[in-house]
């Protein structure tokens, strides 16, 4: 007879939490290799951004704006006179997949260099791959520092070009004790342990660090939490969608930003959009670029990429992606060749004028050098700068030069 | 001490919330056992309805859509049941990856319709204030998800004990040969379980747009908690989701508050572990004659 219901097994509840973490392996095997890409009249580059899962609303756009710049160049006769060709792979919110992609990439598809990576967690899942095939990863994205991969240009501002002006601004400004929230993995953990080194040595007191896993939405119990231990501001290192509900669920129990401001380093244009600018008008957040910033370089590229994507705003990520495309063929063009090593020797102190303004690349560190900027989210969304460094900043990833930072690194 | 006392109303909100996210599943998973895992897709679904509402109702879009969600998700349920799972039924584990797929599909279908980024659904202004409860402040949004949650399960209650149509659902769930020469019509009656248990997640998901996000993924970040309520409540009970979600969001809210929110999450899962190597079956069994 045919049983048309089964009998309930109680690890049914667990099936399919076993299914979402399940998907996606590592790519175990190693293999030299070089640089290849430059084949034919065309020559290939990857990008792998997640174009899927919790981290697809953020690198989605960064893919976008590399795609511009690969167009543009393209426009121009593109490098040593081949067209570019993207390669584009999807990273799906998953870090083993970052890892394997970036392999199928390398190997298969014999790319000159790769675009991509937002979360420090997929950088740091990539980094081996990269180094032991000795190829080349652009990573467009602020992030951590204490690292400098000899295989990673990092177009993104490191920790003493966003999260110390962004502690300076704070300080500046009388905020004595603050309160850390961060998203549970590798950049907020990094992160807060230098805010905690710099609090110490500034006077600044920290009343509580917590940390929530990537994909969090339930925020009541720490507003809570924040609430009973009334801080004088937040520094913010969620990712994701959880900034959302946090802004949601702060906000509904009433702390706005004249009450509570909460410093974010990981929320630009794109981010305010979906948490509401209700929700989030007035807090301040530390980054280089913004869709404000003046100069023709930026004009132009708000202009290109809204031309392309209708009502779209461009963000610091996105304009550091489509930077290191620009600098990655200034560097070839340089060089005359996509080779590695040539390319690595072009880049060192090669400088361009880009969106944020003049951009030059540190020879040892392959960090860039960048301005440091506080901005203050607007009702319309988007963000007025309130405060800048002026002078580009040395990217410093291990924080040599600042004396409270010893024994971080 | 006062933050203490306020985990209690965070506990019953976070409870109210696993609640809402549950019910359609005590219908499709404890009703018919279908372990239906675009039922987080469903809830996405009826936020999306939100925010498309927005156009045309304004401010009250969240109001507007609470019945349309609930019609559009529980048609959705409706198509899945008719076109794929009622081929599927008896094969439990088929069940579980055809419906993932179709989560996967669903997901990738809102990201191209709607876009990767998150999306906005402004709350109406008249659920943007709180009350000082316990000395700490209770958002308008959570009171009104409670009084949602209540509702929904006033109602799912209403239909199953008083109902001509809930009767015969209970009927197909407890012996469905006997119900079938009894003359309901079962196939029938699984569609509307189906379509109800659907739009229950539309329902939910309006809700979760007043504080959480709105986006693609909306629905990964839930499902698991739905089906730990389902299975921890004991299939097929209303009264067992009702006591097992407010359980899990007293135990949420009090071990978040002690430790963090990663390791609310392990303790959580280790008691909901725990508990089933005790009680297999959940809080609450469907006492059936059926030989099955």
């Amino acid at each position: 007879m045919r049983k048309p219901f089964f009998r309930p097994l109680a690890v049914a509840a667990l099936l399919p939490a076993a299914l979402l973490t399940a998907c996606g392996g590592e790519s175990g095997d190693g293999a030299n290799g070089g640089s290849g890409g430059n084949s034919g009249n065309t020559i290939k580059v990857g990008v792998l951004h997640s174009l899927s899962g919790t981290m697809a609303i953020s690198e989605v756009t960064v893919k976008n704006s590399e795609m511009l710049a690969i167009e543009e160049i393209n426009a121009k006769g593109g490098v040593l006179g081949k067209k570019l060709e993207a390669v584009t792979e999807d990273g799906a919110s998953d870090w083993p997949t970052f890892a394997q992609k970036a392999q199928k990439l390398i190997k298969k598809d014999k790319v000159a260099t790769v675009f991509g990576g937002w979360t420090s967690a997929s950088r740091k899942a990539m980094l081996p791959v990269f180094e032991r095939n000795k190829a080349l990863l652009w990573y467009p994205v602020q992030y951590e520092g204490l690292e400098s991969s000899p295989y990673i240009f990092y177009t993104g501002a490191t920790t003493n070009q966003q999260i110390v002006p962004g502690l300076d601004y704070l300080k500046e400004k009388g905020k004595k004790k603050i309160y850390l929230v961060g998203s549970d993995y590798v950049f907020p953990r990094t992160a807060n342990k230098i805010i905690k080194a710099y609090a110490k040595a500034n006077g600044m007191e920290v009343l509580g660090e917590e940390y929530t896993p990537l994909g969090h939405t339930e925020y009541s119990t720490l507003v809570n939490k924040i609430g009973e231990a009334k801080p004088d501001a937040v520094f913010n290192t969620l990712n994701g969608d959880s900034n959302v509900a946090f802004f949601k669920q702060l906000k509904s129990a009433g702390f706005d930003a004249a009450k509570l401001p909460v410093m974010s380093v990981s929320i630009a244009e794109e981010e305010v959009k979906g948490i509401g600018v209700q929700n989030i008008a007035g807090q301040p957040v530390a980054w280089n670029y913004y869709q404000t910033t003046a100069g023709e370089q930026n004009a132009a590229f708000v202009k290109a990429f809204q031309a392309k994507h209708k009502g779209a705003v461009t963000s610091d990520p996105m304009e550091a992606g489509y930077n290191a495309v620009h600098l990655w063929a200034a560097a070839v063009t340089k060089a005359g060749s996509t080779d590695v090593e040539a390319v690595k020797k072009a880049a060192a102190g090669l400088s361009l004028d880009l969106p944020e303004g003049k951009v030059t690349i540190d020879g040892p560190t392959q960090h860039v050098h960048k301005t440091a900027r506080i901005g203050v989210i607007q009702p319309d969304g988007l963000i007025k700068e309130v405060w800048s460094s002026k002078e580009p900043i040395k990217p410093d990833p291990y924080l040599k030069s600042y004396p409270w930072a010893t024994g971080l690194s | 001490m006062t933050t203490l006392l306020n985990q209690l109303p965070i506990g019953l909100s976070i409870g109210a919330v696993l609640l809402l996210i549950a019910l359609g599943l005590t219908f499709t998973f404890g009703q018919m056992g279908v372990i239906n895992m675009a039922h987080g897709e469903f809830i996405m679904a009826g936020a999306y309805t939100a925010y498309l509402l927005q156009d045309w109702a304004g401010s009250q879009a969240v109001l507007v859509a609470l019945p349309v969600a609930f019609a559009v998700a529980g048609a959705l349920g409706w198509v899945l049941e008719r076109t794929a799972i009622r081929h599927f039924y008896g094969r439990p584990l088929d069940t579980l990856l055809l419906t993932w797929g179709v989560s996967l599909v669903l997901q990738q279908a809102a990201r191209d319709i709607f876009g990767a980024p998150n999306v906005q659904v402004v709350a109406p202004s008249w659920l943007t204030g709180r009350v000082e409860v316990l000395g700490g402040a209770l958002p308008y949004a959570r009171l009104f998800i409670m009084a949602l949650a209540l509702a929904c399960v006033a109602g799912v209650w209403l239909y199953l004990d008083r109902s001509r149509q809930g009767r015969r659902m209970r009927a197909v769930v407890q012996n469905r040969e006997l119900a079938a020469v009894s003359g309901v019509a079962t196939g029938r009656v699984d569609q509307l379980t189906f379509f109800i248990g659907s739009g229950l997640a539309g329902v939910a998901g309006v809700a979760l747009t007043l504080i959480g996000p709105v986006g693609p993924s909306l629905g990964t970040y839930y499902i698991v908690d739905a089906f730990l309520v389902v299975v921890a409540g004991g299939l097929g009970q209303l009264r067992g989701a009702v006591i097992a979600a407010v359980a899990l969001g007293m135990l949420n809210s009090f071990a978040e508050f002690w430790t963090d929110a990663s390791l609310a999450k392990v303790i959580v899962f280790a008691v909901v572990i725990g508990f089933l190597q005790v009680r297999p079956q959940g809080l609450f069994v469907l006492r059936s004659r059926a030989l099955t």
